[in-house]
């Protein structure tokens, strides 16, 4: 499973590198005469309701899921391990303001929150990023924290405190790397649902704006061809569930392989 | 008990006072005046002071503030800028719409994934469960933004067989609920399988086993009822996914419930009702979650006698 993550992972991520040069049309160039066109050799996935080659934009689409995964990821784990690795590691008044901002954030299923912040915000993918990181931080910092109040016993981070290290460094040096690896599945997994929640708000009209080619700026344009031209649907579709099932499987795999309990289940 | 019991009502309603907190703060993260913002480029100066006015804008932040709780401490969450009806009143009309989809949801996934997840666990390791626990994950990565379509493109368009929108009869509540249900179908499966392995490696099934008990006795009657402990926790953990997954499923179906309403709601600028559906999903998942705390407390004493 992990194989097949990381193959899909990886040519989703050269797709993506590539796509200036490698699409075959470009993806904003627009044929109305041939609107609507059902795939065929010389375009693969069809064309769209203006005529835009429906392949080049979805390789171009992966340049923006991958872009909202990374950076949504990036700044929620970063926030999160800095947040978590405080709340757990000094305990008082810091842990309560920080597990209370998780507790109250928790209260807001999925992405509704985000859903809020870009309706009030604006729709963009500035302000999708930025709802999504607002709300990615807490599941990191939830875990962070719980391994921190573990990694804070452990006797070489005491010895360490005996050696006379200073706070930070105890922390940032010795026990933050401790939540590495289960910081490295969450966020391996946390792609899959950044992706997701992305083409969600996108396919909601709350994400990427047209032209852009984003999935789910593309599967909201399908939407109203559901009858006459259910390719518009399929292929952006069938991108996003390939690009998640490969993190998805990838993350799956490198919890099993970080985790020997769960190896032996 | 009541000790417990207490003690995690108690614990909710912070939650609940930051949750309204949040809902409260959202009109003011509108860039720029919120009043112009709902109104548009277009509105003159006096329309924007006259709903200043209506919502209150006017007033000093802790009014408002003090204002909000109070209407929601009241069920009173003000007026639809979209059709000047009491913004409870159009989501009370709409939440049972909501709340058959998400109850049809859940049957779909327990109808789905108690038999994949107990046959993945009894076959462990083999292609049955590795077959199993891979469709389980293709269902969680497949969005339901794609599969309702992909449903509707087969099931409705191609065969003819159900409704391709719309309520009211039992055809039109089957697209819509499989294609809500089908990802916590597959993260219940996961969870059936993994609460099953662990309740089969305890020495009371091979006790069952060694008095002649047959395997399917000891897999059902045995393990699978003590293993449905933590699964009873994780639907009512996952009835998030429900949630927040009807605000896509009503969507692609003019499904005619809450999550259709704030997603029009905010096509329209109409934000006391957006406010007011995002406070009631939250709120409803805030008792979801108590529930299915309290629950777990009184199906196992362990979890009671920890937390309090």
């Amino acid at each position: 499973m992990i194989r097949v993550g990381a193959v899909i992972v990886l040519l989703t991520v050269v797709a993506a590198l590539a796509a200036p040069w490698a699409v075959p049309y470009d993806p904003s160039s627009q044929q109305l005469s041939l609107r609507l066109e059902r795939p065929s050799p010389s375009h693969p996935f069809g064309l769209d309701e203006l005529g835009r080659d429906i392949f080049s934009r979805v390789l171009a689409g992966a340049r923006i899921s991958l872009l909202v995964g990374i950076t949504v990821v990036g700044i929620s784990s970063i926030a999160g391990i800095v947040l978590g690795a405080i709340a757990g590691y000094f305990g008082g008044w810091l842990d309560e303001a920080i597990s209370r901002s998780i507790d109250v954030l928790l209260a807001f299923p999925g992405i509704l929150l985000a859903i809020a912040l870009v309706a009030v915000l604006g729709p963009s993918l500035k302000n999708v990023v930025m709802a999504l990181s607002a709300i990615g931080w807490v599941g990191y910092a939830r875990l962070v924290r719980g391994q921190v109040l573990r990694a804070r016993e452990f006797e070489f981070v005491q010895a360490a405190r005996a050696l006379g290290a200073r706070t930070p460094r105890i922390l940032f040096r010795h026990v933050v790397p401790t939540t590495l690896p289960a910081v490295m599945v969450q966020a391996t997994l946390g792609m899959a649902g950044a992706i997701l929640a992305e083409a969600s708000l996108s396919f909601l009209g709350l994400g990427v704006q047209p032209p852009t080619p984003s999935w789910g700026t593309m599967l909201n344009g399908g939407r109203v061809h559901l009858l006459d031209a259910p390719h518009l649907t399929i292929f952006p579709g069938a991108a996003i569930a390939v690009l998640v099932l490969g993190f998805n499987f990838l993350g799956d795999g490198l919890r099993d392989v970080l985790d020997p309990k769960r190896q032996r289940v | 008990m009541s000790r417990y019991l207490l003690r995690r009502l108690l614990l909710t309603i912070p939650v609940l006072i930051g949750v309204a907190t949040l809902v409260f703060a959202l009109i003011h993260f509108i860039p720029g005046d919120p009043a112009q913002a709902m109104l548009g480029e277009g509105a003159t100066p006096e329309d924007v002071a006259q709903l200043r006015v209506r919502l209150g804008l006017d007033r000093p932040l802790l009014v408002q503030y003090g204002s909000f709780l109070n209407g929601v401490v009241h069920g009173d969450l003000g007026v639809s800028l979209r059709n000047d009806q009491p913004v409870t009143k159009q989501i009370l009309e709409r939440m049972p719409a909501t709340a058959e989809l998400a109850f049809a949801a859940m049957a779909v996934a327990v109808l789905f994934a108690l038999p994949l997840g107990i046959v993945a666990a009894v076959w462990r390791g083999t292609w049955i469960d590795h077959a199993a626990m891979t469709l389980s994950l293709v269902g969680i990565s497949v969005p339901n933004f794609w599969l309702g379509p992909l449903m509707a493109i087969v099931f409705a368009v191609e065969l003819g067989w159900l409704p391709v929108g719309g309520s009211g009869t039992l055809a039109h509540l089957v697209l819509p609920s499989i294609t809500l249900g089908a990802a916590l179908a597959a993260i219940l499966a996961r969870m059936t399988r993994a609460s099953l392995l662990e309740e089969l490696s305890e020495p009371y099934v091979l006790a069952a086993r060694a008095k002649g008990v047959s395997r399917t006795r000891a897999v059902l009657h045995h393990a699978f009822r003590n293993s449905l402990i933590p699964i009873v926790t994780i639907l009512g953990l996952q009835f998030g996914v429900v949630l927040t997954g009807a605000v896509i499923t009503e969507t692609i179906f003019a499904w005619p419930g809450i999550g259709r309403l704030l997603i029009q709601s905010i096509s329209f600028r109409d934000y006391p009702t957006v406010q007011g559906c995002v406070l009631l999903i939250a709120i409803t998942y805030v008792g979801v979650n108590l529930i299915t705390d309290l629950t777990y407390g009184f199906l196992d004493p362990r979890i009671r006698v920890d937390r309090s």
